[in-house]
């Protein structure tokens, strides 16, 4: 272990930078430290940033806080178990992240999904999809002295959240799917749900835009801040509503549809600045499309099953466990994990809440992972924050950070 | 005109020759294997020549079964954004002594990606600006994600380890 390098720490880095700088002109550098439960961050993100006055020199993140080994995990769970692990990645849109994983799981082993389940995941799908840019623009919103759209809106993901509990139980970490569909069908009250909400959402949210977007406060404190040019995001690994705000038109769900996208007409907003401004646009917009996809996909749910005829490998009912003699032979196999998995190394992204959430999984053909690894867009892209903030000022930061919609869990997993 | 992958072959195959092998083309990703110290040049030949814009992810695996030279593999993917073609392919590097050239140079993205890899198999990426750990704490000394590290923490101190048959090796003493 003679390779382990000494890191030089933080504090003795910026020492010799603020030495040189008062012998150069004099002038008093400071250390900050930023978080790592700083309120203003949203989760755990540690900054020691060095400033000159308000302005921001230089900037060291350290993540890692929240750090749950899921990849490590996950080389010890079946396949089932491995379903609440991706819900604590992006909290924010955990549907989106246990579809995804479960597309993974279908593409490795061939499973077909019929339509009515591949629609109704679309569905529950973009849900996440407008609940995460939600969040992350009424927090941006409040980030920038603007409490009340962040009211106004709010109400609207508890509305998504008890659609997801008509289906799931769950509202947070939702748990959802199974391999080849849905554990159920989404009931008579969820459908009312949810037509309730595609009534009433849109007037609120027109509210939460009249309020914000055009607002002068908001304005001058988002745009060109955080600016990131298109070649620049796509070097840094981009993806999602950022890579779209700096201009590039790439979605996951137009050039690798899954799970029946291309069925559905939906634009691809995009920016041009890549700056705050941008990318609250762009995600204001991407909930309008969000919105069209659910009503396109409601008016042409086909009827059928729900999940696909794999009893191999999809849990079957608890009911029937308890009573049938080869539904709980089934729920053995499966838990145990006597089912056929074949070898194989097998790719799958979907367009998750903040870019392109990739699973990579290899199989050596047991019940586990032999590596399960996670794309995890917040990660990558995080890297490009110290380049984002640095030359700008310290509440500029914390709006471009809100703005990126970092969210802790997916960028420690 | 788009890329397909027999293009991509094709040209692989006459560049690199001999280097680039086991083409595989599996759930529909065109996959192959290529000399280690050949890595930087695939995906600088990939990215200029062939058009593979975006580093989609880098990650490791670790074989311990395989032979002492196979033991790490370390998966780049890349993604034509263009043609929309993905690509990947694997270095596998020494298990006692892994060792690769980076390739932040030609991607940045790829920074956080190779300290990922450090810090969890401690794959030591020459040519890194900032090769350190990133999720784990600096005092760490093993590289948890090796299949010979069980899952469980070895250093809990909630327990009295002499009775789980634990010893705390996991941390520095410092």
């Amino acid at each position: 272990m003679s390779q382990i390098l000494a890191p030089l720490t933080i504090e003795e880095k910026y020492a010799d930078m603020i030495r040189q700088r008062e012998n150069e002109d004099g002038s008093e550098l400071s250390i900050l430290n930023l978080g790592p439960t700083h309120p203003a961050t949203h989760g755990i993100f540690q900054n020691v940033l060095l400033m000159d006055g308000e302005r921001i020199i230089d900037a060291e993140p350290t993540i890692g806080y929240i750090h749950r080994a899921f990849e490590k995990i996950a080389e010890n769970r079946p396949f089932y178990q491995i379903n609440v692990l991706t819900d604590r990645m992006n909290y924010c849109s955990s549907p989106i992240n246990n579809f995804g994983w479960w597309m993974t799981v279908e593409k490795l082993l061939g499973v077909e999904v019929p339509k009515r389940a591949q629609y109704l995941r679309v569905i529950l799908m973009e849900l996440a999809r407008i609940s995460d840019h939600l969040i992350c623009n009424s927090i941006l919103a409040v980030d920038t002295g603007a409490f009340t759209g962040f009211l106004y809106v709010m109400q609207y993901r508890e509305r998504i959240y008890e659609i997801y509990e008509e289906l799931c139980g769950a509202r947070l970490t939702t748990n959802m799917g199974r391999i080849g569909g849905l554990e159920r069908d989404l009931s008579d009250t969820g459908f009312r749900k949810l037509r309730a909400f595609m009534k009433d959402f849109p007037v609120a949210f027109k509210e939460f835009e009249a309020l914000v977007s055009r607002n002068r406060i908001f304005i001058d404190r988002c745009v060109d801040v955080g600016s990131i040019s298109a070649e620049k995001a796509i070097q840094y690994g981009f993806t999602g509503p950022n890579l779209r705000a700096a201009g590039v038109d790439y979605d996951v769900r137009i050039a690798t549809p899954y799970s029946s996208y291309q069925d559905f007409q939906f634009e691809i907003p995009v920016g041009k600045t890549g700056d705050t401004y941008d990318r609250y646009c762009v995600r204001n917009e991407e909930i309008w499309q969000s919105m069209s996809i659910i009503q396109q996909a409601l008016d042409k749910l086909p009827e059928g099953p729900y999940h696909a005829d794999v009893p191999d490998y999809y849990l079957p009912p608890k009911e029937d466990v308890y009573t049938s003699m080869e539904a709980l032979i089934y729920h053995f196999k499966i838990v145990m994990g006597e089912v056929p998995v074949p070898k194989g190394e097998v790719y799958n992204c979907v367009e998750g809440g903040n870019g392109e959430l990739g699973f990579y999984l290899v199989s050596d053909g047991s019940r586990v992972p032999y590596r399960l690894h996670f794309r995890r867009p917040c990660f990558i892209y995080y890297q490009a924050y110290t380049d984002m903030i640095k030359g700008g000022l310290l509440s500029d930061a914390i709006v471009i950070l809100s703005s990126l919609n970092v969210i802790a869990g997916e960028l420690d997993a | 005109m788009g890329l397909t992958n027999e293009i991509v072959i094709e040209k692989l195959t006459a560049k690199f020759g001999e280097e680039v092998k086991d083409f595989t083309n599996d759930y529909g990703m065109l996959a192959f294997e290529i000399t280690s110290n050949k890595n930087v040049e695939a995906v600088q030949f990939l990215r200029d020549e062939l058009g593979f814009n975006f580093l989609t992810t880098l990650f490791t695996i670790h074989y311990p079964d395989n032979d002492l030279e196979r033991q790490f593999a370390i998966v780049y993917q890349l993604h034509n954004w263009v043609d929309n073609v993905r690509v990947r392919f694997k270095i596998f590097l020494n298990g006692q002594n892994p060792e690769a050239e980076s390739v932040t140079g030609l991607f940045p993205c790829a920074n956080w990606m190779e300290r990922e890899s450090y810090d969890f198999y401690g794959i030591i990426f020459n040519g890194h600006p900032d090769l350190k750990r990133i999720l784990n704490m600096d005092e760490m000394v093993s590289f948890p994600m090796r299949k010979e590290f069980p899952l469980e923490d070895g250093n809990r101190t909630d327990k009295d380890d002499r009775y789980f048959g634990r010893i705390p090796q996991n941390t520095n003493a410092n």
